[in-house]
């Protein structure tokens, strides 16, 4: 409120950090978010080390031990060839988890600069960059995944392509607006007047400021990401047996439903807790980096 | 008038709205047929309420947007065509000051980068040198070097707008155009403002064109004043003379409605509201809230008259 | 006689993550039917948050009493449930807002929403509503009150064809309609162009003098609030530092901050007199000045000043001025 704006406070950095910190604390969802997050990310890091099953990363065959219901020694239950789940879940994590940021930076480091430019641009350059765009937007991104897997031919490397080709146009939208935006302010107008070039502006003014709605919206695509990799991987187009891939694993566990269910809802929990995980802590990272929360 | 620092003739910006699918495309006529004449270290006061176009007149001058007709000389050079490369080096010597300092002030940048950027642009001075340039530049508008870290949100209105200042004058200018620069203000740092102001006039010899809507302050800053209705210069002529004995009707109402500290009570010195620009009145722009208005009133845009020592009134009723 | 409105002690603050904000500290202002009070101060000064009280308007968190009492013909309606105020506001007191852009919905017609905000009143009020086409009527009513002319034609009209002085207008109409003995008016024509604020002014006068409608009239303008009110209160850094009639307090300003902002206002029939500014600037209000809250900008400041809060002391007769060197 227009009370406390006169404020004058501590060194800004550390005050910054603080400031994130406590709105990230006082909301719950937000730590959840970044509970699940972190969790994820540190199973993505150690988690060949820490597995209690490390030889059935790679998929060995022990019929003798297959289909075991959860126990003590098999937490989440054995599958269909023996291989400790809980050991395949965990590995799953790193797959998922480069997958989803892969497809992420990609996509974002191919929209951004294009809507950056047709913001800035204006004119026939942004008619073509945006008409081209919609032409994208305009398919289900998931059934366009489908036909490009298709053609392509199954694959984990494949399905990361083809979900780039259909994950950037969002980007393109999202840097657009914020670029146009930013066009007006005036202290845009300022750096022309102090004589900056085109790109001193873009690279000073206009894509530090962008960053924020940008982060928040890669922080929700590496959930979603995560879930369009996992389906095309249960659909059989994404990862290949006996890779341990999170929409693979339901892929063949869905076989022996119901009798076998802890086969399915490992993965498919994993899968759940890193698409929310992913969502709250993006939901957390808007009010933080929106000025407008700023005081509290 | 050859030696004139800045001299517009016959300027205008015609703005074209987007036609839509199932209307015309409008056109709004923002500035027509304005002449300024402004001297080295002269200030020239622009006054007006909202829609007048003294903002669009103010980027025209500075050639952010290009004009639809008329000439810009700057220091005897013709810049109404130059390329945006080509303006640059010139860009050096003609700053603007927002209205605004908080939106003028990229919140990712320190007063000290602030600051800084314009003489990094042109390459002026770097290291050591830079840093005690900015020092000295933000210590000339008021503020002590433990200013020089904090970002926008730590400054308070009057400290953002002496950064912004400080950055016009980095490269240092001979004009600096003031778009309402102490209208976001409170008064008491108003002051503070104008202070800054005039002692840089003084001491620097800049020249101001200075735009407001705010009579009392354009008179205490400002040797001649200029008064636009709707794109139009209506009268112009030296601070006393237009603000102290006006001429125009609409000078008459606009001085009228000033509320004065010691006045109690309030008597509307014009009915109605300012037109819309994109359905201007045909001829005088202010015959439908003018009380004097005769029938050529609105035919006609009458012309600018002399009628004193460098006075011009845009009303053959008032001579 | 009860006053119509008595703030006394009033303390409010608002917590923010740099800690707790006292933004208004021990107000007392007393409001008599028909009266005209300004408030008067800078940024900050906590003017709106003060208006805002008097209609339980600030959003909880983060503000939240502290103490004191706001009475309203003698009931305290700061502890006032929703429902309560609910009955209040726009019946008792009603109030109008700098940006009248904002406070209409694009969306609906100027009619639809008068009407609404008529039958709401009578909701309110625990009467049932009276049907659109009487809410229509007197809707038409109160715009040819403020002034508006053709008032069937406005009232099928929408929000964006209206002008910024005709949207102020509508405003001030739908505050009339609950017939208020209080009209809460915050920076009304701080968006106007100073032709059309004129207008406002003297339409906000014209109200007050026929309908005998007090008013509390907010405004960072000196001149605003000469030409309106009778009395003015002027704030500083969340406390009232003098109230006085208006004339006097321009003639004679006792509190150093209030003659520091009238000598800041520039004079448009003196421009050889040179506007002073006030040096430093606002303080933070999470950790204000102790003692009095001007004292680091005063130039008379004293160890008392920086020690002990002054309290308003009535120098002259209708006079208040919290200071511990202001002499009559």
């Amino acid at each position: 409120m227009s009370a406390a704006a006169e404020e004058t406070v501590a060194a800004p950095p550390r005050r910054r950090l603080r400031l994130a910190l406590w709105l990230l604390t006082r909301s719950f969802s937000s730590m959840l978010g970044l509970f699940l997050v972190t969790g994820i990310v540190v199973l993505a890091l150690i988690g060949p080390w820490i597995v209690p099953y490390p030889d059935d990363v790679a998929g060995g065959v022990n019929l003798a031990n297959k289909l075991q219901p959860p126990s003590r020694a098999h937490w989440f239950g054995t599958d269909e060839v023996g291989n400790d789940i809980l050991t395949r879940v965990i590995v799953g994590a790193r797959v998922s988890l480069l997958v989803g940021i892969g497809i992420t930076f990609a996509a974002a480091a191919i929209g951004v600069p294009l809507g950056i430019l047709a913001g800035l641009a204006g004119g026939r350059l942004r008619e073509a960059i945006m008409r081209f765009t919609d032409l994208f937007l305009s398919v289900p991104g998931l059934v366009l995944a489908i036909a490009l897997v298709a053609a392509l031919g199954p694959g984990i490397g494949n399905a990361m392509v083809a979900l780039i080709l259909v994950w950037w146009p969002g980007y393109v939208r999202l840097a657009e607006s914020k670029a146009l935006s930013i066009r007006e302010e005036p202290f845009i107008e300022a750096a022309r007047v102090a004589g900056a070039s085109r790109a001193r502006i873009l690279r000073r003014h206009v894509l530090p400021n962008s960053i924020s709605p940008l982060i928040v919206k890669m922080s929700m695509d590496i959930g979603q990401a995560i879930l369009a990799v996992a389906s095309l991987g249960f659909i059989g187009l994404g990862a290949k047996p006996p890779t341990p891939e999170w929409g693979a694993m339901i892929s063949i566990a869905r076989g022996y439903l119901p009798e076998w269910w802890w086969y399915a809802m490992a993965p498919g929990v994993f899968i759940y807790l890193a698409v929310l995980g992913f969502n709250l802590l993006g939901d957390g990272l808007r009010d933080i980096l929106d000025p407008r929360s700023n005081r509290g | 008038m050859t030696d004139a620092l800045l001299h517009a003739q016959g300027l205008a910006k015609t703005f074209e709205g987007r036609r839509g699918l199932f209307q015309p495309a409008s056109r709004i006529q923002a500035v027509a047929d304005v002449d300024i004449v402004l001297a080295r270290g002269a200030a020239l006061g622009i006054v007006g309420e909202s829609g007048c176009g003294k903002s669009t007149l103010a980027r025209l001058l500075l050639r952010l947007i290009p004009p639809s007709a008329g000439t810009i000389r700057f220091d005897g050079q013709d810049i109404t065509a130059l390329e945006e490369h080509a303006m640059r080096p010139l860009r050096r010597r003609m700053q603007l000051i927002h209205q605004n300092p908080s939106a003028a002030l990229d919140p990712r940048l320190s007063a000290e980068d602030a600051v800084a950027e314009p003489l990094r642009i042109h390459g002026v001075a770097s290291g050591r040198a830079l840093r005690d340039r900015v020092a000295a530049l933000l210590a000339e508008v008021g503020l002590p070097s433990a200013f020089l870290h904090r970002f926008p949100h730590e400054l308070s209105g009057g400290q953002k707008q002496r950064v912004c200042i400080a950055r016009a004058l980095a490269l240092q200018p001979e004009l600096l155009v003031l778009d309402e620069p102490t209208s976001a203000l409170d008064v008491s740092v108003q002051a503070q403002i104008l202070d800054v102001l005039e002692e840089l006039r003084a001491r620097r010899g800049l020249a101001y064109l200075f735009i407001s809507h705010n009579l009392a302050v354009v008179r205490q800053v400002c040797e001649r004043v200029a008064v636009m209705y709707l794109g139009r210069v209506v009268e112009e002529g030296t601070a006393a003379a237009v603000l102290g004995a006006p001429r125009h009707p609409y000078t008459r109402a606009l001085l009228g409605s000033v509320p004065r500290l010691g006045a109690r009570g309030m008597a509307p010195a014009a009915a109605g509201e300012p037109p819309n620009p994109a359905a201007p009145p045909q001829g005088c722009a202010f015959h439908p809230r003018c009380a004097i208005a005769v029938d050529a009133c609105r035919s006609s845009i009458p012309p600018l008259l002399a009628v004193g020592d460098g006075h011009h009134v845009r009303c053959p009723l008032s001579l | 006689m009860t006053a119509l409105v008595e703030i006394r002690d009033f303390r409010l603050s608002f917590d923010t993550f740099d800690g707790t904000a006292q933004v208004l500290d021990g107000i007392n202002l007393t409001l008599n039917a028909g009266d005209t009070l300004g408030i008067v101060g800078e940024t900050g000064c906590g003017k709106s948050v003060l208006a805002r009280s008097l209609l339980a308007l600030n959003p909880s968190p983060p503000a939240r009493i502290v103490s004191g009492e706001i009475r309203f013909r003698g009931d305290d309606i700061l502890r006032l449930p929703e429902r309560g105020m609910r009955k209040l506001r726009g019946r008792a007191i009603s109030m109008v807002f700098q940006d009248p852009a904002s406070y209409l919905n694009p969306l609906l017609s100027v009619g639809t929403q008068m009407e609404d905000a008529i039958r709401g009143q009578d909701a309110a009020a625990g009467a049932r509503a009276r049907p659109r086409h009487a809410a229509r009527a007197l809707a038409a009513v109160l715009l040819a009150a403020v002034g508006l002319p053709e008032p069937a034609r406005l009232l099928d009209s929408h929000p964006h064809q209206l002008s910024g002085g005709m949207r102020q207008r509508v405003l001030i109409a739908m505050a009339l309609a609950g017939e208020p003995a209080l009209l809460v008016a915050d920076e009304p024509t701080t968006a106007l162009d100073v032709t059309v604020q004129a207008q406002v002014l003297a339409l906000i006068a014209r109200l007050v003098a026929d309908r005998g409608l007090a008013l509390m009239l907010i405004s960072h303008d000196l001149g605003v609030v000469a030409a309106s009110c009778a009395r003015v209160a002027v704030m500083y850094a969340g406390t009232v530092v003098e109230e006085a009639p208006t004339t006097e307090l321009l003639a004679r300003p006792l509190h150093p901050y209030a003659r520091g902002l009238i000598a800041a206002v520039p004079d448009l029939d003196r421009p050889d007199h040179r506007p002073q500014g006030i040096p430093g600037s606002i303080p933070g209000l999470i950790a204000p000045p102790t003692g009095c809250r001007f004292h680091p900008r005063c130039p008379a400041a004293t160890h008392r000043c920086r020690t002990e809060k002054p309290l308003p002391r009535a120098l002259l007769p209708g006079r208040a001025v919290a200071c511990h060197h202001a002499v009559p």
